[in-house]
C-alpha cells in the first residue's frame, strides 16, 4: 500500500491500512511521513489522553477500565501501549494486550504496542503521529499508556491534552520523586491500588505538592482507584471529560490548543535538529576529532561542543553557497 | 540514522490449557535477539489471536499449543488471518505437535515446527530467515 492507499484506507475504517500507516510512522519512512501530512488535516477531533506513572502502580489495568468506560458511553477507543525495550538487545516485550483482552474482540477498539526505542524518531514525536493517526481515523478518544521512568516517557504523555498521572501508596518517597516534572505537566491524578494502607496519606502528599505548584487555570483533581476492582473509573472518565471541557470551553481554549501545537513543533524541530547536526558532525569526522581532543584534556567538553556546533554551521552555509 | 526496525513477533497460546512457560522462554529469546515481541497470554481464541496479528502490523505469529487441539485451533487461525487480509505473516509453532502431524500443520502453512527441548537459536534463525521485512 502506497501513501495514497493508506491515507484513502484509514479515512474508510480500513483497519489492515490504519495498522500499517501506524507501521510507516513508526518507522519514519517516507511513506509515513506523507500519510501524516495528508491525514493531519482530519485530525483534532478525538480527545487525547495521556496515562504515566511509575512500573507496576497498576497503568494497564487502568487504562482497559478507561477503555471500556469510554466504550460504554459509546465512544470508540485507540489505545497505543509504550513498553521499555531492552538497552542491551534493542528488543522488548510488549504485554499490555494481556490485560486489555476481552478489548481485542470489540470492534470498537484499536490497540498499538510500541517499544520505546522501536523508532528511528523521538518517541514523543513517534507517538504523537501515531495519535494523529489514530484521530484521524476517526477515534473518539485515543489512549496513550506509557512509564513515567524518563524524561521521555514524561514527553510522551504531555504530547496528549489531558495527561493522567498514576500512582500508588507507597511511601512517601515514591510521590517525592515526583516532584521532578511530572506534577507539573499531569491534569489527573489517581492514586491506584487505594485498598492499600497509605492511600490517603498519599491523596494528601499529592494535594500538598500541588498546594507548592502556586495557582493555575486547571486544578488538578486528585482520585483514588482500584483498578483491578473497576473501582474510581467512572470518576476517572468524568475528570477527564471535565478537563476536556474546561479545553474546548474555557477562554483558554485557544492558548492549550496553541501550546500543544507550539511543544510540538519545537519537539519535532529539536529532534531534527538534534539528529542532522549530529550526523553531519560525524560525516565529518569533526565529532571523533573533538572527542579524541577532550579525551587528551587538550581541550574542554564546553568548547568542544561549541566548535563542533561552528563546524556544522559553516558545513551548512557552504552547502547552500 | 542506519538502525533498522525490529521485527515484530506475536506469541499467543490458542485454546484453553494455560501452561504458558514454553511461549514465555520463546518470547524472551526473540527479545534478546532484538526483535519486539507483543505477548498476548493464554486461552486466546483465534479471532483474537488474528485481531492482534492485524492491528499490531507483525510479520510473524507464533502459537504455542500443548493441548492437542492443533489440528482443529490452527486452520481457525489461519482463515481468521486470512478473513482480515493478513495473508503475509510468517506462521511458527511450538508445544506437543505429535510427528505424524507435523506435515499437516505445516501444510497449513505453520513452516516452523518446534517441539519440546528446541534449542532457541533454532527459533530465532528460522525467523530471521523467513520474517518479511517491517514497513516494506
Amino acid at each position: 500500500m502506497d501513501a495514497a492507499e493508506l491515507i484513502a484506507g484509514v479515512g474508510n475504517g480500513d483497519r489492515r491500512a490504519l495498522a500499517r500507516a501506524i507501521t510507516h510512522v513508526e518507522a519514519d519512512t517516507e511513506t509515513g511521513r506523507a500519510v501524516l501530512a495528508g491525514l493531519y488535516p482530519r485530525t483534532g477531533q478525538a480527545r487525547t489522553v495521556g496515562v504515566t506513572g511509575s512500573a507496576g502502580v497498576g497503568k494497564s489495568t487502568l487504562v482497559g477500565g478507561l477503555a471500556r468506560a469510554q466504550r460504554e458511553r459509546g465512544r470508540s477507543v485507540g489505545i497505543v501501549a509504550v513498553d521499555p525495550s531492552s538497552p542491551f538487545s534493542h528488543g522488548a516485550i510488549l504485554g499490555d494486550r494481556i490485560r486489555m483482552q476481552d478489548l481485542t474482540s470489540d470492534s470498537g477498539v484499536f490497540m498499538r504496542s510500541m517499544a520505546s526505542r522501536g523508532n528511528l524518531g523521538g518517541l514523543a514525536e513517534t507517538a504523537s503521529g501515531v495519535v494523529d493517526v489514530m484521530d484521524a481515523a476517526g477515534y473518539d478518544v485515543v489512549i496513550v499508556e506509557t512509564v513515567g521512568a524518563g524524561q521521555d516517557e514524561v514527553e510522551v504523555a504531555t504530547a496528549t491534552q489531558t495527561t493522567v498521572l498514576v500512582t500508588m501508596p507507597a511511601g512517601g518517597d515514591e510521590v517525592q520523586s515526583l516532584k521532578a516534572g511530572l506534577m507539573e505537566v499531569a491534569q489527573v491524578m489517581v492514586v491506584n491500588k487505594a485498598d492499600l494502607a497509605g492511600a490517603d496519606t498519599a491523596a494528601t502528599q499529592l494535594r500538598a505538592l500541588l498546594a507548592i505548584a502556586g495557582e493555575r487555570p486547571w486544578k488538578p483533581p486528585i482520585l483514588k482507584a482500584v483498578a483491578r476492582a473497576g473501582e474510581g473509573v467512572e470518576e476517572l472518565v468524568e475528570a477527564i471529560d471535565d478537563h476536556q471541557a474546561h479545553l474546548r470551553g474555557s477562554e483558554h481554549a485557544e492558548e492549550a490548543r496553541r501550546d500543544l501545537a507550539r511543544a510540538q513543533v519545537i519537539s519535532l524541530a529539536r529532534a531534527a535538529l538534534h539528529r542532522e547536526a549530529l550526523d553531519a558532525a560525524r560525516r565529518a569526522g569533526l565529532l571523533e576529532e573533538l572527542v579524541e581532543e577532550v579525551a587528551a584534556r587538550r581541550r574542554d567538553p564546553r568548547s568542544a561542543a561549541a566548535a563542533l556546533l561552528r563546524g556544522v554551521k559553516d558545513g551548512w552555509a557552504r552547502e547552500r553557497d | 540514522m542506519t538502525d533498522e526496525q525490529a521485527i515484530r513477533v506475536l506469541i499467543a497460546k490458542p485454546g484453553l490449557d494455560g501452561h504458558d512457560r514454553g511461549a514465555k522462554v520463546v518470547a524472551r529469546a526473540l527479545r534478546d535477539a532484538g526483535m519486539e515481541v507483543i505477548y498476548t497470554g493464554i486461552r486466546q481464541t483465534p479471532e483474537m489471536i488474528a485481531e492482534a496479528a492485524l492491528q499490531e502490523d507483525v510479520q510473524v505469529v507464533g502459537l504455542s499449543i500443548l493441548s492437542g487441539a492443533h489440528l482443529e485451533l490452527f486452520p481457525r487461525v489461519v482463515s481468521a488471518l486470512d478473513e482480515r487480509g493478513v495473508d503475509d505473516v510468517l506462521l511458527f509453532c511450538g508445544g506437543i505437535i505429535p510427528e505424524a502431524d507435523i506435515a499437516t500443520v505445516q501444510e497449513m502453512g505453520f513452516t516452523g515446527v518446534f517441539g519440546p527441548g528446541t534449542n532457541t537459536e533454532a527459533i530465532i534463525e528460522f525467523v530471521r530467515d523467513h520474517a518479511a521485512s517491517p514497513a516494506a
